[in-house]
């Protein structure tokens, strides 16, 4: 274990977190300010990979697919808010989760009936298929930095945005107190649909991104939603800063564990004992992670309501 | 009790005399969605071509299928098998390709002593003391082409070999058969989760192990990303890769493309076997559905073929499971692969080749058999059978 492999596992942590980042912006930004649990988050994450790949085939480019993509995923995540969100805000929790999780499954079974059963396997753009020495004397995938460049941005894009911006000051004054933002005169419609749109853009844009890494299937949205649940839990919800930092740590935890774990395990088990139990405890890390953060900050790690 | 007589008519009813049926109803479970998905429609497309072949009817009766898709998940192919052998009472079942799926829905099959053809998963629990007399498999013992591969690594000269497969049964099988033939060291043995599609955190490991040769276990979408993978991190050129035709076959050289040059890789069955069955095979699936099959339509195809040789022999009287056993243990029908038997835990014996992905003649990247790793190979659990 050296110096170069850690830096290298760092850079993929790293990586693997500020894709996380992009979907608990949202999904903090709209059970924050909302307080709307929205389980469908993760059907548009999968719509915006979906309609990324069939623009880039369109249109024989990937650059003109991604932000096309994220402009029609912004669309239809807020003609959805207009459209049946906004009856929900009202309602219980449990109203929210049993009309979200419906949208979940007809999302899946439109998209099946759209785009068929299979998943499509996606190439990287050729511009970035080669490898880059970030690290010295260790090639890293041109396409995994451009990831980390751009989560990175769009992180310092959405700080800028919050803190500096009318727009931010707003969603703020939502997420900390949404009666008295109400009261104040607040458009809170308005608001709560560009909230919604820039959610479902960076969702688009996550897909897009891990399209080509991963595989753009159904039901793609779920199983990352889980993780990006964990990440709102652990940074407090409607905070972006806690879902910033909650990201990069589940996301560190994850690649670490999966690296190491195995390794630091056969320092004192059985080989076969070690492999067993290797990716077995990796694969729960990150909900370790969750209970420690919430045994010591119940309310998470930047809780937005003081 | 005044209808007396009714208990034994009742009894004899239940029992069910051999007639011959009017069609036989296969349960086709497989995995049809998600990124595994090429594998289970590729085996369901072979074995639909099997029967348009024979007129439409295995062994002379009208086929019935009904066809489920697992999803991947043991605990829907759970369900969907009882609901096969309650509900639709179907005489056999076939198509899974999972082994960790078909463990679970095994017991519940032969419990109900229905035949299970297996046209991919052949797990060494049904192989040794496990095996049963309603299991046969056409395709092969999961450790068998792994062996093939551990023997060519291991002749090649490889001394120093780091290891990748999914933490799943057939995984396990994979990297204990490439051990049973390969002795040499290795920098590294990886089991990773089922599915995971993102390989970042193995890879840095696995370069900085500086192995002299990987071998990887990955069917489906799990190999075309950890290739892809492979060759955007730089390590293509550098190490070579080595796997099983499941990680090399055309579901994934599709995906991949040019960077599956070069690979080297084990199979028993390749498209450039030259017999009749397998030239009229390989021209009427690149016919009917576009592109170029499998190993694994290829299994489904024998899978089709080894009932209706099974139905025939018996003149359809499938009721009459000890003559319809019989019948299958003698495989008697032309496979695609060529001649091949079943050992006594009813998996084969056959032959297994070396595989090297090139251009052919019409310039597509494909595999071609450059080379016979074993003969008349039978797997190493069939000793601890007892059947």
């Amino acid at each position: 274990m050296n110096a170069l492999l850690l830096l290298e596992q760092g850079l993929n942590g790293l990586q693997f977190g500020l894709m996380l980042f992009l979907l608990a912006a949202g999904l903090t930004l709209v059970f924050g300010i909302m307080d709307l649990v929205n389980l469908a988050h993760g059907s548009l994450y999968m719509i915006g990979a979906y309609l990324a790949a069939t623009l880039a085939q369109a249109t024989g480019s990937f650059w003109v697919a991604l932000p096309l993509a994220m402009a029609l995923t912004a669309a239809i995540g807020m003609a959805l808010e207009a459209g049946l969100l906004r009856r929900l805000y009202e309602r219980d929790h449990l109203s929210q989760v049993l009309a979200t999780f419906a949208l979940i499954l007809i999302a899946n079974d439109a998209v099946r009936m759209i785009w068929g059963p299979q998943a499509l396997m996606l190439n990287a753009p050729p511009a970035l298929a080669g490898t880059i020495e970030i690290i010295p004397g260790a090639p890293y995938p041109a396409f995994r930095a451009f990831i980390i460049g751009v989560g990175l941005a769009v992180a310092a894009a959405l700080y800028w945005m919050i803190v500096r911006t009318r727009l931010g000051a707003l969603v703020r004054a939502g997420a900390s107190n949404r009666e008295m933002a109400l009261a104040l005169g607040v458009n809170v419609k308005r608001l709560f649909t560009l909230v919604f749109g820039l959610g479902a853009a960076l969702c688009a844009l996550a897909g897009a991104m891990l399209g080509p890494l991963l595989a753009v299937q159904i039901g793609m949205g779920e199983s990352i939603l889980i993780q990006a649940f964990v990440v709102v839990v652990i940074g407090g919800i409607g905070s972006v800063r806690g879902a910033l930092v909650g990201a990069l740590l589940v996301g560190m935890v994850d690649t670490i564990g999966r690296a190491f774990l195995p390794v630091i395990l056969r320092g004192f088990l059985p080989n076969s004992i070690a492999d067993a139990l290797g990716p077995t405890l990796a694969a729960i890390s990150v909900y370790v992670l969750m209970a420690a953060v919430l045994y010591w900050k119940p309310t998470g790690l930047f809780p937005a309501r003081g | 009790m005044k209808n007396i007589l009714l208990v034994p008519v009742l009894l004899l009813a239940v029992i069910n005399p051999a007639v011959a049926a009017d069609k036989i109803k296969i349960g086709f479970l497989s995995t049809l969605s998600g990124p595994a998905a090429a594998l289970g429609v590729d085996i369901r497309d072979g074995f639909n071509l099997a029967v348009k072949h024979q007129g439409g009817r295995l062994g002379g009766l009208p086929v019935d299928m009904i066809v489920g898709d697992d999803t991947f998940s043991p605990d829907v192919a759970k369900q969907l098998t009882d609901r096969m052998l309650k509900r639709d009472d179907v005489h056999i079942m076939t198509g899974i390709v999972f082994s960790n799926i078909l463990l679970a829905v095994a017991p519940s099959v032969f419990q109900d002593q229905t035949f299970y053809v297996s046209p991919n998963a052949g797990p060494s629990e049904l192989a040794g003391a496990g095996c049963n007399p309603f299991f046969f498999n056409v395709a092969w013992q999961n450790d068998n082409l792994h062996e093939a591969m551990g023997k060519h690594v291991a002749d090649k000269g490889y001394r120093n070999v780091y290891l990748v497969a999914p933490n799943y049964p057939a995984g396990r099988d994979a990297l204990n058969g490439f051990k049973r033939f390969y002795k040499g060291a290795t920098s590294g043995e990886v089991y990773t989760k089922l599915g995971q599609l993102d390989y970042a955190a193995e890879l840095a490991q696995l370069r900085s192990a500086k192995p002299d040769a990987v071998f990887i276990f990955l069917p489906g979408g799990m190999g075309i990303n950890f290739i892809k993978q492979y060759n955007a991190a730089g390590l293509a050129g550098a190490v070579p890769l080595f796997g099983p035709g499941f990680s090399a076959d055309e579901d994934v050289i599709r995906a991949v493309g040019e960077g599956m040059q070069g690979m080297f890789n084990s199979s028993h069955w390749n498209r450039d076997i030259d017999n009749p069955q397998n030239r009229r095979f390989v021209a009427d699936f690149e016919k009917d559905y576009g592109r170029l099959p499998t190993l694994y339509a290829s299994q489904g195809y024998d899978a089709a073929l080894l009932i209706d040789s099974a139905v025939r022999a018996v003149k359809g009287r499938i009721e009459d499971k000890n003559a319809f056993r019989a019948a299958l243990r003698k495989a008697d029908f032309k496979s695609v692969r060529g001649a091949f038997r079943f050992n006594s835990n009813h998996y084969p014996v056959q032959d297994y080749y070396l595989r090297l992905i090139a251009r052919d003649e019409k310039g597509r990247i494909t595999n071609r058999i450059v080379g016979t790793i074993f003969k008349n190979h039978a797997d190493a659990y069939v000793g601890a059978c007892k059947m």
